[in-house]
């Protein structure tokens, strides 16, 4: 997967040029136009281009709503009350999705407490306090960048062997899962902070400093504050690629069969809706597939519940300041 | 502007206690209620290992827990080794497989002090399916099999198999080296566990995926566990096998007697004799052998003989008896 936050910040950049571009072209343009003879091939590329990006979109479109009607079709006639309430059962009619729901919840919940703090914390270090000249400070730029390209089941190897086993030991409970999901996010979130922190005008700063505020102060008051909506949007994307991960959570004990909802966040014994799902698509039934796919609906609407209050609390944010 | 801002941090901080509160709130309301029967056992029993076993584990956990709520039953799909690798640490209380526990797997148990019987609580009959217009494969040798399905083998088209099948091109389809099916396949019919042509159409772990191309192909091949062919009649057929002793369908019967070979198999629970000292775990695996023709028709899976069944039934004694120390 590709870092979203690089890419951001690519395009951003890449605009910037164009949009500079454009502006030697403009001028260019009344020239041009001026001598009076605008080059029909300039009128033909902007618009060929214009098909291009419109295409671009329409494929991505295209994609998602082939997978969201595909997904209903197969899974409308399971769609009701029964799919939420009920537990996983080796009997499709009487299968569920109740524990794999709280399961999610506990899990992607306890990981979002767990990881924004931190993230957050790592980003106000990184923009703020330490000093690029530093050796120490650029090997951990560089390497919370190389953490994002780790594949997601070293996340797994890695959550068995030390938050489950190892130095934490806390066994196979949902909060493990939360935990080794949290580390498999954390450079996504900490690299849209950082963003967020950097976009915010020097000029805030330097007035609050300038008016006698501490730096705590400073960032407290008002970078932070300033910078949520960024950091919320960093959140949204950590906890769409958390909420469908599968591979690492099996690995730190998920389990495809629990009739009872986490009691807590140290409970043993919990499921979540990937791995449900992973696990009733790998059935003979022809009954079960359908639940997998009624089961997808649920999960994205999940997750859009989920990011809706994050976008929530970035507009609310976003509109303030 | 101040205050208005540290409203803002605390409705943020207050909006994500509602969430978790709810969260929690909604998983108080089912705490176990388990204080109906007088005679239920309460516990919860730990299980994890070969997802080909694993249906077979959950019917038997759901049917027991509908007799006994109180006792809590969890199955996960490590695979059988990621199943064994838990089990001799200690984590788990049964371990399901789909092969016999290997001598490494052996050891690091006998390190645990962690001792155990293999247990067959159901049977599998591999099966070699092909196309349903497919008129001329009724049956095919294992050496047949293995000139397919063998690791030299450059074999593409069914006349190469034999010159008096008609000209049609062999599309094979198979699962991917993770599957305990791969690995049980091709040591039975390959000679060596592992050993297998690459190019094939790998299906992973998906066997759905194998019985659509088949499907779709006049001249596909694929195998699979019994219960896709039963699930899939009207779509594959399932070939006789020959293993020198005449030509064997896969049948409920057939696997049960032992003669469909080398492709029938059994399906292992592996529990621990300190786990099975436990009031709960006991009444399970007995539960288990007991209401076996259940279980597996539950699961798809085919269920114990008589003899299989008393083997079982005999081994849990004595692990029950030995397993203290």
């Amino acid at each position: 997967m590709p870092d979203p936050d690089r890419q951001d910040r690519e395009t951003r950049s890449r605009m910037r040029t164009s949009a500079r571009q454009a502006i030697t072209a403009a001028g260019a343009d009344t020239e041009s136009l001026a001598l009076g003879r605008r080059s029909k091939s300039e009128a033909w590329k902007s618009v060929a281009f214009l098909a291009l990006m419109l295409f671009c979109v329409l494929v991505a479109l295209a994609l998602l709503v082939t997978l969201i009607i595909d997904a209903f079709i197969d899974g409308s006639s399971r769609l009701n009350a029964d799919l939420l309430t009920q537990f996983p059962s080796g009997v499709p009619e009487n299968a569920g999705l109740q524990s794999a729901i709280f399961g999610s919840l506990w899990v992607i919940g306890m990981m979002i407490i767990t990881v924004v703090p931190l993230a957050v914390g790592a980003a106000i270090y990184l923009e703020e306090y330490a000093d690029r000249s530093k050796w120490y400070n650029r090997i951990v730029e560089l390497n919370i960048q190389n953490l994002a390209a780790v594949p997601s089941i070293v996340f797994g190897i890695l959550g068995l062997g030390l938050i489950v086993r190892g130095p934490l030991d806390l066994g196979f409970v949902a909060y493990a899962g939360s935990l080794t999901l949290a580390l498999l996010v954390l450079p996504t979130v900490i690299l849209a902070s950082r963003e967020a922190i950097r976009s915010v005008p020097s000029s805030l700063s330097d007035g609050s400093m300038a008016l006698g505020a501490t730096k705590w102060q400073t960032i407290w008051h008002h970078v932070l504050p300033n910078a949520i909506p960024g950091i919320a949007t960093g959140t949204i994307l950590a906890v769409s690629r958390a909420i469908g991960e599968t591979a690492p959570l099996l690995l730190v004990g998920a389990t495809v069969f629990v009739t009872f909802n986490p009691e807590g966040p140290f409970s043993e014994g919990y499921t979540t809706l990937p791995v449900q799902i992973f696990n009733w698509v790998s059935r003979p039934q022809d009954e079960f597939r359908t639940l997998a796919a009624a089961g997808i609906i649920v999960l994205l609407f999940i997750l859009l519940l989920m990011n809706s209050f994050a976008i929530w609390i970035r507009n609310r944010y976003a509109r303030q300041t | 502007m101040r205050i208005s801002r540290r409203r803002r941090y605390g409705l943020i901080l207050a909006a994500s206690a509602i969430a978790i509160g709810g969260i929690a709130a909604g998983c108080g309301d089912d705490d176990d209620d388990s204080s109906n029967g007088g005679e239920d056992l309460s516990g919860s029993i730990t299980i994890d290992g070969s997802s080909t076993v694993a249906p077979l584990s959950e019917a038997a956990a759901e049917q027991f827990q509908a007799e006994n709520s109180g006792v809590r039953v969890t199955v996960g799909t490590s695979g059988t080794g990621g199943g064994f690798e838990k089990f001799c640490r200690g984590e788990t209380d049964i371990s399901d497989a789909s092969r016999s526990i290997k001598d490494e797997e052996i050891q690091a148990c006998a390190d645990a002090g962690i001792t155990y019987e293999e247990i067959t609580v159901g049977n599998d009959g591999l099966s070699v399916a092909v196309n349903l217009e497919n008129d001329w494969a009724q049956c095919l040798t294992v050496e047949q099999l293995n000139a397919i399905w063998g690791p030299d083998s450059k074999v593409n088209n069914w006349n190469q198999v034999d010159p008096s099948f008609p000209d049609e091109e062999l599309v094979l389809f198979g699962p991917g080296t993770d599957s305990g099916t791969f690995d049980f396949f091709t040591e039975a019919i390959n000679g060596e566990e592992g050993a297998q042509r690459t190019d094939y159409n790998n299906v992973g772990e998906d066997d759905n995926q194998a019985v659509t191309g088949v499907e779709g192909n006049v001249g596909g091949m694929a195998y699979f566990g019994f219960s896709f062919i039963q699930e899939n009649e009207d779509k594959v057929r399932a070939v006789e096998v020959d293993s020198g002793n005449g030509c064997v369908a896969p049948s409920t019967e057939t696997v049960q007697a032992g003669e469909y070979t080398p492709l029938g198999r059994g399906l292992f629970i592996y529990p621990s004799g300190e786990a099975l000292q436990r009031p709960e775990v006991q009444g399970f695996a007995r539960f288990y052998i007991e209401n076996n023709d259940a279980i597996a028709e539950q699961a798809l899976a085919i269920p114990l003989s008589d003899d299989q069944r008393e083997q079982a039934n005999a081994q849990i004694d004595t692990l029950v008896s030995g397993g203290g120390e």
